[in-house]
């Protein structure tokens, strides 16, 4: 396979257009090749800094001591079976944080609400990111409230910052990694994304899936107190298959995925199937990759399952010297296909 | 009927002993985009003994639809006065003025939905505006189209109608099996949910007239693997038949109930096929007593003008007559992000499929098989 494969990488890979376009579609949300046209053509050009062309999900403040990062969350319905709008807010900016090796220290939330939204629903929505950022030891510092017209905005949208200090150790990031390493993943993957999918698409279907959505410091500052982490990144938009496909391409050595270590929960396989979806495109909320040389992978892994988020946790797979930078899934028939970054569109408002 | 209670490995290991015993190259059609798919999806083309070959059929339901329907459908999804509901997989598919997705970015009302109902269920939330349903497919989602229009007759649902290109797949297999263009096959690995809506029995004038075997798959890798063992020991046997390899499925007679309604909403009509030219009988058109739904007469919409995309061979992809690769376009000008043809854009289309589980140069396909393939000139 190898051999056939790099044979033909070397013949002949033809050069995509870059897609131009007029105005912004929902696929450009989507965190998959879309998005990457967006930063590309229109973001990079204009703010591109030394910090912010690492795009890591937190941007390092110069000096070395802080880590900051942004999100928004404009998921719809705001409640759905394991979490919410809220918990989803305070986890999300808090994963960002700690994927990139630092601990979060502070909160700031905004809140664009629409008119007439309910009393009794935006109650809801704090307390259960007062809930969360309990959970997480973090506090809401900071804040902001805006006010848009009746059908303006759909029912409210939350934005979240986050500091976070770093730990000295040094910071993951996609330029460590070599061949050899393995990739770790704390257990099974589209839980957050279809249940969502089902919650609007399908409410009448029952499905005892539920959100993964939790914040996962306190397992990323354990593990990294067993092992370094060469990089780790958490799967949310563009799926695992969107995380492996942008790291071979960015270190530019071959990932290798074996199907039948993958996590995934038949209820979430069926939900998958049910809606056409390929359940390594799809976003997690409470997954983490690990990247980890691979002497240490055995003890990584072991941490991972002591740990409540990571009782799961499978060794998926590894990184390999073919310098194609491509992601391969070998498949459990004993075959093989690539694995690319979804297009983006498919599943809009999933966080 | 071939066991799938066997290992993968297992079948895999059969159906390469069958194929060296065969002692000849053959061929088999895949009909079914979710076929093609599927097989992608669990990398069966890279364990596949070298002399069997897959070859992608008409199964693909935004591939199929004529440019001229997909242009109308754009442009009826262009007008202010109208919410086009649409499945998915038609958003991106490119027209002569662009597609329903730059129609959304432009404020166009394009609703994604996952069933007919949804449309319908649309219509009736906002009686003052027109929704009109994309019914696009085979006769796996033309029942659901039926189910919508008989529910708008009965609730008398007046801003509701269908823009229908529901196509049947027995008169298109009739119609490869007639060109002389396409590359002469071993047998059909026929669609399993096409299968479980019109039955097995259906396929045996073709198996008797034109003696080439049917097998009816289903989508797991086993299923697949032993579906392609069954057509080879066939071919290996000198046998011609109609097996049926997803029984727990598929009955002899279909589904009685979503034929009935097949039958009270639509009749067979001729349709255009992209590439395929009219093919009597193979599309379903609404009966008289429904076609107050019919989009076309309620917007007045002309006959659409018949074109194919410059360069693009997308109707020779689809009717297996050529090979994504053969496409001067295929991963140059012509990828997921901007698609020239169906193909490349439809989660069931086989350059799509080709482009993003064998990233084009990264696992070939073509080497494996034959001659190295040409390009082909449209």
């Amino acid at each position: 396979m190898t051999q056939q494969t790099e044979n033909n990488h070397a013949a002949s890979q033809p050069r995509p257009t870059p897609a131009r376009f007029s105005h912004i579609a929902l696929a450009h949300g989507g965190g998959g090749q879309l998005t990457d046209v967006l930063l590309n053509q229109i973001v990079m050009p204009r703010l591109n800094n030394p910090a912010l062309s690492q795009l890591l999900d937190s941007g390092m403040i110069p000096g070395g001591r802080f880590a900051l990062t942004i999100d928004s969350y404009v998921v719809q319905p705001l409640f759905f079976p394991g979490g919410d709008i809220g918990r989803l807010a305070v986890s999300g900016t808090v994963n960002d944080l700690a994927v990139c090796g630092a601990h979060p220290q502070a909160l700031a939330l905004s809140m664009i609400m629409a008119e007439g939204l309910e009393r009794k629903v935006l109650e809801r929505v704090l307390d259960s990111v007062a809930a969360t950022a309990d959970e997480a030891g973090v506090r809401i510092i900071t804040g902001d409230t805006k006010v848009v017209g009746h059908g303006q905005a759909d029912g409210i949208y939350l934005t979240t910052a986050g500091i976070g200090e770093l730990t000295g150790l040094p910071v993951p990031h996609p330029d460590h990694v070599a061949p050899g390493d393995v990739l770790i993943i704390n257990g099974p993957i589209g839980d957050h994304g279809l249940t969502v999918m089902l919650a609007r698409e399908m409410p009448e279907v029952e499905s005892v899936l539920r959100s993964d959505v939790a914040p996962l410091h306190c397992l990323i500052e354990r593990l990294r107190s067993v092992a370094e982490i060469m990089f780790m990144r958490d799967p949310t938009r563009g799926g695992l298959a969107g995380l492996a496909a942008d790291l071979a391409a960015r270190t530019g050595w071959r990932i290798n995925l074996e199907e039948n270590q993958i996590p995934v929960r038949p209820e979430a396989k069926h939900a998958a199937d049910m809606l056409g979806l390929d359940p390594l495109e799809i976003a997690n909320e409470g997954k983490v990759v690990v990247v980890v040389r691979p002497g240490e992978a055995a003890a990584v892994l072991e941490a991972m399952k002591r740990h409540p988020s990571g009782r799961d946790a499978k060794i998926i797979g590894s990184v390999t010297a073919e310098k194609d930078g491509i992601c391969v899934l070998h498949t459990s028939i004993g075959g093989w296909r690539v694995l690319q970054k979804p297009y983006g569109e498919q599943l809009p408002r999933i966080c | 009927m071939i066991s799938t209670d066997q290992s993968a490995e297992k079948l895999l290991e059969r159906l390469r002993v069958a194929a060296q015993a065969v002692k000849e190259d053959i061929a088999f059609m895949e009909v079914c985009g979710t076929h093609t798919t599927s097989a992608f999806r669990c990398g069966l083309p890279t364990v596949m003994p070298p002399t069997v070959r897959l070859i992608s059929g008409p199964g693909c339901p935004a591939c199929v639809t004529s440019q001229g329907d997909i242009d109308r459908l754009i442009d009826l999804g262009s007008r202010q006065d109208v919410i086009l509901c649409t499945y998915g997989d038609m958003l991106r598919v490119p027209g002569r003025r662009g597609n329903l997705e730059t129609a959304r970015t432009q404020g166009r009302r394009i609703e994604v939905v996952y069933s007919s109902m949804d449309a319908l269920k649309r219509a009736v939330n906002e009686p003052d505006q027109q929704v009109v349903f994309a019914a696009v497919g085979f006769e796996t989602t033309a029942p659901a189209t039926a189910a919508a229009v008989c529910e708008a007759q009965r609730q008398n649902v007046r801003n509701f109608s269908v823009l229908a290109s529901h196509k049947r797949i027995i008169p298109a297999m009739r119609a490869l099996l007639t060109d002389d263009e396409i590359p002469s096959i071993n047998g059909f690995l026929c669609p399993g949910h096409v299968s479980v809506i019109i039955g097995s029995e259906i396929y045996r004038p073709i198996v008797d007239e034109f003696h080439v075997s049917c097998v009816i798959g289903g989508f797991e890798p086993t299923q697949l693997i032993s579906s392609l063992l069954c057509l080879t020991e066939l071919v290996l046997n000198r046998q011609t038949a109609l097996i049926n390899q997803y029984r727990e499925a598929v009955r002899p007679e279909g589904n009685p109930r979503a034929l009935a309604l097949l039958a009270e909403v639509f009749e067979p009509g001729d349709a255009r096929w992209r590439g395929m030219g009219i093919i009597p009988e193979s599309g379903l058109v609404l009966r008289n007593k429904y076609r107050h739904f019919d989009a076309v007469q309620r917007f007045e919409l002309s006959e659409p003008d018949e074109h194919e995309p410059p360069g693009c061979i997308c109707g020779k992809v689809i009717s297996g007559a050529a090979l994504p690769v053969q496409c001067k376009l295929f991963g140059r000008a012509c990828t997921p992000i901007s698609p020239i043809g169906p193909c490349m854009v439809s989660s069931e289309g086989t350059c799509s499929a080709w482009f993003k589980y064998g990233r084009s140069g990264h696992l070939n396909l073509t080497c494996t098989h034959a001659n190295e393939p040409q390009e082909v000139q449209t």
